[in-house]
């Protein structure tokens, strides 16, 4: 039942696990396409920003990536992880809503703009964070600065800022939805 | 940060490894067992005939149940700690320990003396099972609710409960080694209310750190 697509995930996210960061990227781009297309699905009224819901799928997917089975296919587990946090946003907004993976499906997409929005959980969340995870989330996300710049620019050395990047992130994971 | 700048850290965070969840259930596995027997011998250990009771059916039938439940229960909320669990699957060979007591129960309620079943059932030890498993398997919950932390459940409150089911089916191995009481009308009645205390607290513990 493993279609093309689905395979090409598979190989990127194989790749990434091994520790390929462009593998990554790729792999976290096509997700982000997939969740934005199912989030807007799914939300047909306002009250919950579907750019929200995949930032936070990303997320979760980066933090709990070890949970993939690698003999099992990526598009149930990303779908998986992408409904509970859509469930999660639906709840916070205190609407009972039930979600089904093969509902909705033809249901008008809720039109964004996904710069603005993505400034408002994201955004307060970080403001959450130490100065220097902070600094060093921002140098590499906003800046674009690669391990290495954000060490020079930011005067600490690579696995400092490699273990400030990984507990910023996972900071920002746990208190999204809070 | 746009979701663009968002990705641009997390591929950036790549290297992070975490440790993969079929070696974490196994690592939890072995220290609830290795916990379980450090409590079970500074609490109670086992019984003095043991030696005797081993060549009787009904005392090593318990261990076949308890492990098998251990063992089902150990798969059940593996599965159960990935996001794309499908529930019934994971759930279903669960139904193997009690499946395992009613046909015990029918061979016992066939081969005994009417008058026998009520002492039986009660048994001599009953209160003592149900503080002595929750004890017992209160190191081992906590362990496994560490794993699913780790983990991704979908359903945070029912793994937490199966993580409970584990907890309690380690403990009662233990537990049935120092027990007199044989019967598996006593084993059915009192372990399974002991397997629901920890389930309870497991689906209550569940439910709040499993959450992701």
């Amino acid at each position: 039942m493993q279609g093309k697509g689905d395979a090409d995930l598979a190989v990127l996210l194989r790749a990434a696990l091994a520790g390929d960061e462009k593998a990554y990227a790729r792999f976290l781009e096509r997700v982000a396409a997939l969740v934005r297309a199912f989030a807007r699905r799914r939300i047909v009224q306002g009250g919950v920003d579907a750019e929200d819901v995949v930032q936070d799928t990303l997320l979760a997917i980066h933090t709990k990536r070890h949970t993939w089975r690698p003999e099992t296919p990526v598009e149930p587990w990303l779908y998986a992880i992408a409904r509970y946090k859509l469930i999660d946003a639906f709840r916070r907004k205190g609407r009972h809503i039930e979600v089904d993976i093969d509902g909705f499906a033809d249901a008008i997409p809720a039109v964004q703009s996904e710069e603005t929005i993505s400034e408002r959980d994201l955004g307060r969340v970080l403001d959450t964070l130490s100065p220097g995870q902070r600094s060093v989330v921002e140098s590499i996300s906003v800046d674009g600065r690669s391990i290495g710049e954000t060490a020079q620019a930011l005067n600490m050395n690579e696995t400092a800022v490699r273990v400030a990047l990984h507990r910023g992130l996972k900071a920002i994971a746990a208190r999204f939805g809070q | 940060m746009n979701t663009d700048d968002l990705i641009k850290s997390m591929s950036a965070d790549v290297a992070d490894r975490e440790m993969p969840m079929r070696r974490a259930w196994l690592l939890a596995a072995l220290a609830a067992f290795g916990l379980a027997a450090t409590v079970f011998f500074i609490l109670i250990g086992p019984r003095a005939d043991i030696g005797a009771a081993m060549q009787t059916w009904r005392f090593p039938f318990k261990f076949v149940v308890t492990l098998t439940l251990a063992f089902t229960a150990w798969k059940a909320v593996a599965s159960l700690s990935h996001p794309d669990a499908s529930r019934w699957r994971a759930l279903r060979w669960l139904l193997a320990a009690p499946a395992l007591i009613v046909a015990a129960i029918a061979v016992e309620v066939l081969t005994i003396p009417m008058d026998q079943m009520m002492p039986r059932l009660v048994g001599t030890n009953n209160m003592l099972c149900l503080v002595a498993i929750p004890a017992i398997g209160a190191l081992p919950l906590a362990g496994f609710l560490a794993v699913l932390r780790h983990g991704a459940p979908a359903s945070p409150g029912l793994a937490g409960a199966v993580a409970g089911v584990f907890a309690a089916a380690v403990a009662a191995t233990f537990y049935a080694a120092h027990c007199i009481d044989d019967s598996p009308l006593f084993v059915a009645l009192w372990y399974s209310l002991a397997t629901l205390i920890l389930a309870l607290v497991g689906y209550a513990a569940g439910r709040s750190v499993a959450r992701w």
